[in-house]
């Protein structure tokens, strides 16, 4: 390893892979504590039943379907943005494709557990597969969300193989694994196309893929007669919540890992100014459709469905309704359209807060409807206890020691691909740009 | 085939709440204790629905109607439950098969009615409640949905005795609990497609009406609207 022959230009994108520091054992450490007092509140959960949680009647959904919600969501940060990048030909999604990949993998699996968590049944889950009715928009849910894992994973898995060679090259620890992962890819030629076709289908194909699994979740909801789901904008609704979040969690993501891992040469003012451009875009798109959504319920004055409106706007969910909007548009609109404030740690609070605040989007869509029942119940209350409180904290230890364990096994971001930006990227823009631009011996007189 | 149905006529319902009693016992539903009852867990197949108050406390008076899952022609709550938990009998009964289901709430999501109970967690029942189960039904255990069924092994039993007895099934035969307890006879069961019948016949009243018949769930539980007076 520290034959001078390796030490190449990109060696800060190997160094976490070889060096850990005693405050990563430490932060693992604690995550893992946190982690493990969550897997006994579930298991606790498992013996006593879903009486530990809040939940109850007519509020029979709460924190775990949230959580189910807000975690798909946030996986659409990943493939869907680095495809979208890859295909509009984006230079500058080279160190950003492969975080965006991570994210969608882990969590998928913390959001897709969420569901099993929220069962009473657990032990029953099979019975989806046993006698399974595909009318259930609960098993449509399931069909896309795994399929959307496995393409989501193929898709991080394949631009891995070069960078998987190359640390299989360089020798050291777990090189039997690289081994068999990189199968036995040498960069020839063939292998490179075979590879680029591989990639270029896939990043095809998980944009439809990725696109379905968030609107078949709202259909969870919009395919009920509750006031309040049931809303034909859902489906997209839920798309755009789905990427703003998506994008959020990406910056917050690169910015740690930026600072821990020293990426400042890979990941500059530039990328962050882009993606920030971009968060602006999807705010203002959330909060269009927030306002159609609410404004048409509002105007149309449905006796249910203003119980449900006014219970959002000025009764129990007021506080929460109105840190969502400062979440989702006011802080994002203030330091994403002000040049002085749109530095890197002004796009992280805007980042940190979208976050924040799209989670309690899906609060807010899910409690209040079930609170509100059409007949003229008492309004139902929803207070989360300890088990679901902790099981979020569990969740979101289970993301970042998620990243912690795949930055000990692989690069972040993509060796490969920034040799090969660096290498040919310039060449095959200008090629590009020529061929956009008219060339100067066709001016007419 | 026939359809089931109900029809509780308001004018004669003194609100005495023995429908709900009698349910509760016939069908072994769990008595939850009283922290969680505060908390929205209580279970009740057959409740009192407040629906209007008049007067203000301590001289309120409080105007409820019985009610109970509204066995619907066109349950929402069978088409989204991904395990064919619950469904609707030819004989138009929706049912609920207790070892199949998942518990994983979405037809009590989907319920306009808010109709359908879960068993949130066991609570130790009341020794001399465990002594008088009845046999014909299951106990539920943890972490599923339940629901009114129109005391449905009533029906499994009327139908073997009628088979027993070479006749066929007659109208006396089957009657929910809740209709048999009433002490004002302000429950009528039998079958809606039976000209003979009374429900057949009381649902023609006009002082007939279901609950949300615009969301076109078809609710085969009739009310009879009270008489103002």
């Amino acid at each position: 390893m520290n034959d001078p022959q390796y030490i190449d230009e990109d060696e800060v994108l190997f160094r976490p892979i070889y060096e850990t520091s005693k405050s990563f054992y430490i932060l693992a450490a604690v995550l893992v504590v946190l982690l493990l007092f969550g897997v006994f509140m579930y298991v606790r959960q498992l013996v006593y039943g879903l009486g530990v949680t809040g939940m109850n009647e007519p509020v029979s959904w709460g924190f775990y379907i949230i959580t189910f919600v807000f975690f798909i969501g946030i996986s659409h940060a990943g493939t869907l943005i680095s495809a979208i990048l890859r295909l509009s030909k984006a230079e500058w999604r080279r160190p950003i494709t492969r975080m965006a990949e991570v994210i969608t993998g882990i969590v998928l699996i913390i959001g897709g557990i969420h569901p099993i968590i929220d069962l009473g049944r657990p032990d029953r889950i099979l019975h989806i597969f046993e006698r399974g009715r595909l009318q259930s928009p609960l098993l449509w849910d399931m069909t896309s969300i795994t399929a959307y894992f496995t393409a989501s994973t193929i898709y991080l898995y394949l631009p891995l193989i070069p960078d998987i060679a190359l640390l299989r090259d360089r020798g050291g620890k777990f090189n039997k694994l690289y081994r068999i992962l990189s199968w036995g890819y040498q960069g020839t030629e063939k292998q490179k196309h075979v590879l680029e076709r591989a990639i270029n289908i896939l990043m095809v194909m998980v944009i439809p893929i990725a696109i379905s699994v968030h609107t078949v979740i709202s259909w969870i909801f919009s395919m009920t007669l509750q006031p309040g789901w049931h809303s034909t904008i859902f489906g997209p609704y839920f798309v755009v919540g789905a990427i703003f979040s998506g994008i959020a969690a990406l910056i917050i993501v690169m910015i740690v890992f930026r600072k821990v891992f020293h990426f400042e040469d890979y990941l500059k003012q530039i990328h962050f100014n882009y993606l920030g451009t971009l968060l602006l875009v999807m705010s203002l798109l959330w909060f269009y459709f927030t306002f159609a959504e609410y404004l048409t319920t509002f105007y149309g004055h449905e006796p249910t469905e203003m119980r449900v409106f006014l219970y959002k706007f000025i009764g129990g969910y007021y506080p929460f309704f109105w840190l969502m909007v400062i979440c989702n548009f006011l802080i994002p609109l203030i330091f994403l359209t002000n040049k002085k404030l749109k530095t890197i740690p002004g796009i992280l609070v805007a980042s940190i807060a979208v976050v924040i605040g799209m989670w309690l989007e899906r609060l807010i869509i899910v409690v209040p409807s079930l609170a509100n029942p059409r007949l003229p119940y008492p309004t139902g209350m929803y207070i989360p206890s300890l088990t679901e409180v902790s099981l979020l904290v569990a969740a979101s230890s289970a993301f970042i020691l998620g990243f912690m364990g795949f930055s000990k096994l692989f690069p972040l971001i993509s060796i490969w691909e920034i040799k090969e930006g660096r290498e040919e990227s310039v060449r095959v823009v200008s090629e590009r740009l020529n061929e956009y631009l008219p060339s100067k011996g066709h001016i007419r007189k | 085939m026939p359809r089931y149905g109900m029809v509780i006529d308001l004018n004669k319902c003194n609100q005495c709440g023995a429908c709900v009693t009698a349910c509760k016992l016939e069908n072994n539903v769990q008595i939850v204790s009283k922290e969680n009852a505060d908390m929205g867990r209580a279970m009740y197949w057959m409740k009192m629905l407040d629906i209007n108050y008049e007067g203000s406390y301590p001289e309120i008076r409080p105007t409820n109607i019985p009610m109970l899952c509204q066995q619907c022609d066109e349950p929402s709550c069978t088409k989204v439950c991904p395990v064919r938990a619950t469904y609707k009998r030819d004989d138009g009964i929706v049912a609920q098969i207790y070892p199949q289901c998942i518990g994983c709430r979405y037809c009590m999501a989907n319920c306009p009615y808010t109709a359908k109970v879960f068993n949130w967690l066991k609570d130790e029942q009341p020794v001399e409640n465990e002594k008088c189960y009845n046999t014909d039904v299951s106990v539920r255990p943890k972490g599923i949905v339940e629901k009114c069924t129109f005391c449905i092994h009533r029906l499994q039993k009327a139908k073997e005795n009628a088979k027993s007895e070479h006749r066929k099934l007659e109208e006396d035969d089957y009657i929910p609990a809740c209709a048999e307890v009433c002490p004002s006879n302000a429950i009528y069961f039998g079958d809606l497609d039976d000209p003979k019948s009374q429900v057949a016949k009381l649902v023609h009243d006009y002082r007939k009406f279901t609950l949300q018949e615009e969301l076109g769930t078809k609710p085969k539980v009739y009310y009879l609207s009270a008489k103002s007076e």
